[in-house]
C-alpha cells in the first residue's frame, strides 16, 4: 500500500512542477505535499520482525511516523484523572548538566540538537550571580496560547497540562508570540524532527507524543505517557542533581526521585515562586530560589 | 433644450477620454513585468509547500516575520477605500468623484492579497477549513476572519454597485462583433436600464454602504493591531495600538491612492479630469493624516522611551541606537516628517513632488510594519539562548521576498487588469456633477 501510495505520489509531484500554481488551489494537494517524501531507494533499514527474525527492509517502505499499534486509545484532550501535576525546580542544584535536555530529546524523539527544555543563563541584577533555569513549558493555569488558538489546537487538559492536538493546528504561530516564556518551537522542516528510524524496535508506547508534522507547533507535554503510570517525566529522572521535583498537587506531594516531600512544605520553606508573576498566567512550574548552592556558577556547555 | 445638447456633446467627449482602453506597448510590457514577478513568487510558494517553512528565515524566536507584516500592510492600504468613498461623500466633498473608483478597486486589491498572504504564513494551508469547523471565538484570528471577510464584501458592493451605470455605457457601446466582450458587460451590468427609479436605489444603496463601511474599516485594522497587543511583549503590549494602526492606515493609504492617480492620470491623460485641484486636496488630506500618526508615534515611542523598563527598554534601544536604527530613523523622517514638511508647502502638493513623497510614504509604511512585527520577536522575556546563532536575527530569505513581490505585483495587476476593463472614472457620476454645475451657471445666467 505504502509503494502504491510513493508511486502516486511521486506522480504527483512530477506533475506538480509543471502544473505550479494550479496545485495550490487543490486542497488534496497540500495533504500529499505536506507528507513525507520518498527516501533515497539504496538506503536499507535492520527490524525486528514480529516472530523474532531480523529483516531487511528498503528504508523508503518505512513510515516514519509512529505506527498505529504503538500509540494507545489515549484521548490526547483528556488528562489522567484526579490529577492536577506540578513541578519544582530547584535553582540552586542546578548546574546546567544538560542531562534533562538530552532525555528530553529522546523521549519525544527529537534531534539531539533540540529540546523542549531550555536551560538558560539569567542574572537577576549586575550584582547578583548569575544562575542556571531550565525552562520547560509552565504549563500555565490561564495560559495566552490557549486564549489566543483560533481552532482548539491547543488546550487545557483536567489534569492541568497544557496539550496540543497537531492534527488539527494550522501552524499560525499566535501561540508562539503569546507564550512569554518561549516553550513552544515549530517544525519548520520534514527532515528536522524526523523519528529516527534505526531507534523503530526501541520505540516506546507514548500517546501523546508530537508526531512532528510538518508545519504545526509542539512543546513540553509533561509527558504523559509516564505520569499516566505514577512514573516521573524523563527530565525528572535524568537529572544528576535532582533539580526538578514533579508531583501532583491534589496530593500536594513532589518528588525528584530521590526524596518525596510536601509540595507546600518545600513551597513554603523555600520561598518557591514562579516566574513573572505579575504577568498572571498562573504556571504550573515554580522555581526554588538560587539560594545556598550546591555548585558555583560555571560558563561551562554539557558535553555532547 | 439647451441642456440636454450640451448633455449629449458632453457625454461624448466623456465617452473618448474615459472608456476603457487597449494596452500600448506600455501597458504590455508593465503587465509582462507583473506575470513574471507573480510566478517567480508562485515557484518559491512551490517550495515553501514541499519543503515546508524551513525556506524562510522564520524559526521558533521570530516566528511571525515579512508575510504577516506584509499582511498588516495590505490591511492598511485596504483602508483608503473608506476614507475616500465613504468619510469624504459624508463630508460632502465633491471633488473626490474621479478618485473614488480608484481608492476602492485600491482597497479590494489590497484586502484580497491580505487574505491571501495570512493563507501563504501558515504552516498548514490545507488545513485552512479548521477555522469554520473548529474556530474558537475568543481567539483574536477569528475576529480578523469575521471582520475582514465581511469588509471584503462591503468593499466589493461599494466598488461594483456605483460601477453598474457605467458597465451598462460599456454594454452599450461594444459592437455586436465582439461577442463574449458583450457578454461580459451584459451579464455584470445586472439589466441595467439608467430609469430614475434604478438610480434612486444606487444612490440610496452607495449611502447605505458608506455608512457601513466606516466602523468595518475602523475595524479591520483595529483588530489586526490586535494581534499584537493582546500579547505580553514588549513593544506589542500598548493600548495605543489600535488607534495607532488605523492611523498609519490611512497615511499610507491616502499615499497609496495617490500614486496610484498619479500613474492613471498620466498613462491615460486624464488632466481634464483629475485636476492639480486633487493633487493638492489629497495633499492637505495626507499631511493631516500623516500629523495624526505622528501623533500617535510619539505616543507610542516616547511614553515606553521615558520609563524603559527592562525588556521595553532593551527593544527601544534596538529601534533608536542599535540594530534597527537606520531603518528605524529612515522610515520616521522619510515616511512621516519630510512628507509633512514637504506638503505644507502649496509647491509641494503639485503632482510631481506628490508622487514622490506619496511613494515615500508607501515604502515607509511598508518598512514601519516590518519594524513593528519583527524586532519585538527578538527580546522575549527569557533571552534568546542555546539555538543556533543565525536564530538570534531575522534575514528574510529569497523565497520570502519573491512571494511578498508577487503578492505586491498580485494587488497591482488586479488594478490593472480592472482599469483595462472598467472605466476607472466614474462617467455617469462625472456627468451628474457637470449637469449640476450647468443647471447652476443657466440658473445664474437667467438671475
Amino acid at each position: 500500500m505504502d509503494e502504491n501510495q510513493n508511486n502516486t505520489r511521486r506522480k504527483f509531484l512530477k506533475a506538480g512542477a509543471f502544473a505550479g500554481l494550479a496545485i495550490a488551489g487543490s486542497v488534496g494537494a497540500f495533504e500529499v505535499l505536506s507528507q513525507d517524501d520518498n527516501k533515497k531507494k539504496s538506503d536499507t533499514v535492520k527490524l525486528l520482525s514480529p516472530d523474532g527474525k531480523i529483516v531487511e527492509v528498503d528504508s523508503s517502505e518505512i513510515n516514519p511516523q509512529i505506527p498505529e499499534f504503538f500509540v494507545s486509545d489515549h484521548n490526547v484532550r483528556e488528562g489522567v484523572p484526579g490529577k492536577k501535576f506540578v513541578m519544582v525546580i530547584d535553582l540552586s542544584r542546578c548546574r546546567n548538566a544538560g542531562k534533562c535536555k538530552t532525555a528530553c530529546s529522546k523521549m519525544h524523539y527529537l534531534p539531539e540538537d533540540r529540546s523542549y527544555i531550555k536551560i538558560n543563563k539569567m542574572q537577576d541584577s549586575e550584582k547578583a550571580s548569575p544562575y542556571w533555569m531550565p525552562t520547560p513549558c509552565f504549563h500555565c493555569d490561564n495560559p495566552p496560547c490557549v486564549k489566543v488558538c483560533p481552532v482548539g489546537a491547543t488546550f487545557k487538559l483536567t489534569d492541568g497540562v497544557v496539550g496540543i492536538d497537531n492534527d488539527r493546528c494550522i501552524g499560525c504561530r499566535f501561540c508562539m508570540v503569546a507564550c512569554p516564556y518561549s516553550a513552544r518551537v515549530f517544525n519548520w522542516s520534514k527532515d528536522e524532527f524526523q523519528l529516527n528510524v534505526e531507534e523503530f524496535k526501541d520505540i516506546k508506547q507514548h500517546a501523546a507524543c508530537s508526531t512532528h508534522a510538518l508545519g504545526t507547533v509542539e512543546k513540553c507535554d509533561f509527558c504523559p505517557s509516564k505520569t499516566g503510570h505514577d512514573e516521573l517525566p524523563d527530565c525528572v529522572v535524568a537529572c544528576p542533581n535532582g533539580v526538578f521535583y514533579f508531583g501532583d498537587e491534589v496530593e500536594d506531594v513532589v518528588s525528584n526521585g530521590e526524596e518525596t516531600v510536601r509540595l507546600s512544605q518545600l513551597l513554603k520553606d523555600k520561598s518557591g515562586y514562579r516566574y513573572l508573576e505579575d504577568l498572571g498566567t498562573k504556571p504550573r512550574v515554580y522555581y526554588l530560589p538560587p539560594v545556598d548552592r550546591q555548585f558555583p556558577f560555571e560558563e561551562v556547555k554539557p558535553e555532547s | 433644450m439647451e441642456v440636454s445638447k450640451i448633455e449629449s456633446v458632453q457625454s461624448d467627449e466623456l465617452l473618448k477620454d474615459l472608456m476603457p482602453k487597449k494596452f500600448g506597448i506600455q501597458g504590455r510590457l508593465w503587465l509582462a513585468l507583473l506575470l513574471v514577478v507573480i510566478a517567480i513568487g508562485a515557484f518559491a510558494y512551490y517550495r515553501q509547500l514541499r519543503n515546508g517553512l524551513i525556506v524562510t528565515d522564520m524559526r521558533d524566536f521570530t516566528s511571525w516575520g515579512i508575510y504577516i507584516s506584509n499582511f498588516v500592510f495590505f490591511v492598511a492600504i485596504s483602508l483608503v477605500g473608506s476614507l475616500v468613498s465613504a468619510i469624504l461623500k459624508l463630508t460632502n466633498a465633491d471633488w473626490r468623484t474621479p478618485l473614488v473608483r480608484i481608492s476602492e478597486i485600491t482597497a479590494v486589491a489590497a484586502i484580497t492579497f491580505a487574505a491571501l498572504i495570512i493563507i501563504v504564513d501558515m504552516g498548514r494551508p490545507e488545513r485552512f477549513w479548521h477555522l469554520f469547523v473548529y474556530g474558537r471565538i475568543q481567539s483574536p484570528i477569528l475576529w480578523d476572519v469575521i471582520v475582514i471577510s465581511t469588509y471584503f464584501v462591503i468593499s466589493v458592493l461599494l466598488l461594483y454597485i456605483p460601477l453598474l451605470p457605467d458597465i451598462a455605457i460599456c454594454r452599450d457601446t461594444t459592437p455586436d462583433s465582439s461577442k463574449w466582450k458583450k457578454r461580459f458587460y451584459t451579464v455584470l451590468a445586472l439589466n441595467w436600464r439608467g430609469n430614475k427609479k434604478q438610480y434612486d436605489v444606487i444612490h440610496k444603496c452607495i449611502n447605505i454602504l458608506a455608512v457601513l463601511v466606516i466602523p468595518l474599516a475602523l475595524g479591520i485594522h483595529t483588530v489586526t493591531s490586535w494581534l499584537f497587543a493582546t500579547t505580553y511583549r514588549a513593544g506589542w503590549d500598548s493600548s495605543n495600538f489600535g488607534p495607532y494602526f488605523v492611523a498609519g492606515a490611512f497615511q499610507a493609504g491616502c499615499a497609496g491612492v495617490i500614486a496610484v492617480m498619479y500613474v492613471l492620470r498620466n498613462h491615460y491623460k486624464l488632466q481634464k479630469y483629475i485636476t492639480e485641484l486633487h493633487f493638492n486636496n489629497m495633499g492637505k488630506l495626507l499631511v493631516l493624516l500623516s500629523l495624526i500618526y505622528l501623533y500617535f508615534n510619539i505616543n507610542e515611542y516616547l511614553v515606553p522611551g521615558y520609563k524603559m523598563k527592562t525588556v521595553d527598554g532593551e527593544h527601544l534601544h534596538e529601534m533608536f541606537s542599535g540594530r534597527y536604527a537606520p531603518l528605524f530613523w529612515s522610515v520616521q523622517i522619510f515616511g512621516m516628517i519630510l512628507p509633512i514638511i514637504v506638503l505644507l508647502f502649496r509647491k509641494g502638493r503639485k503632482p510631481v513632488p506628490m508622487l514622490i513623497v506619496a511613494i515615500l510614504v508607501v515604502v515607509g509604511a511598508w518598512f514601519k510594519r516590518f519594524l513593528i512585527v519583527v524586532p519585538t520577536q527578538l527580546h522575549p522575556f527569557i533571552p534568546i539562548e542555546g539555538v543556533p546563532e543565525s536564530w538570534h536575527r531575522y534575514i528574510p530569505t529569497w523565497e520570502e521576498w519573491a512571494i511578498t513581490s508577487a503578492s505586491l505585483a498580485g494587488a497591482l495587476l488586479i488594478i490593472t487588469l480592472f482599469v483595462r476593463l472598467f472605466p476607472i472614472i466614474p462617467i455617469w457620476e462625472t456627468k451628474e456633477e457637470k449637469m449640476k454645475i450647468n443647471v447652476i451657471d443657466t440658473t445664474k445666467q437667467a438671475v
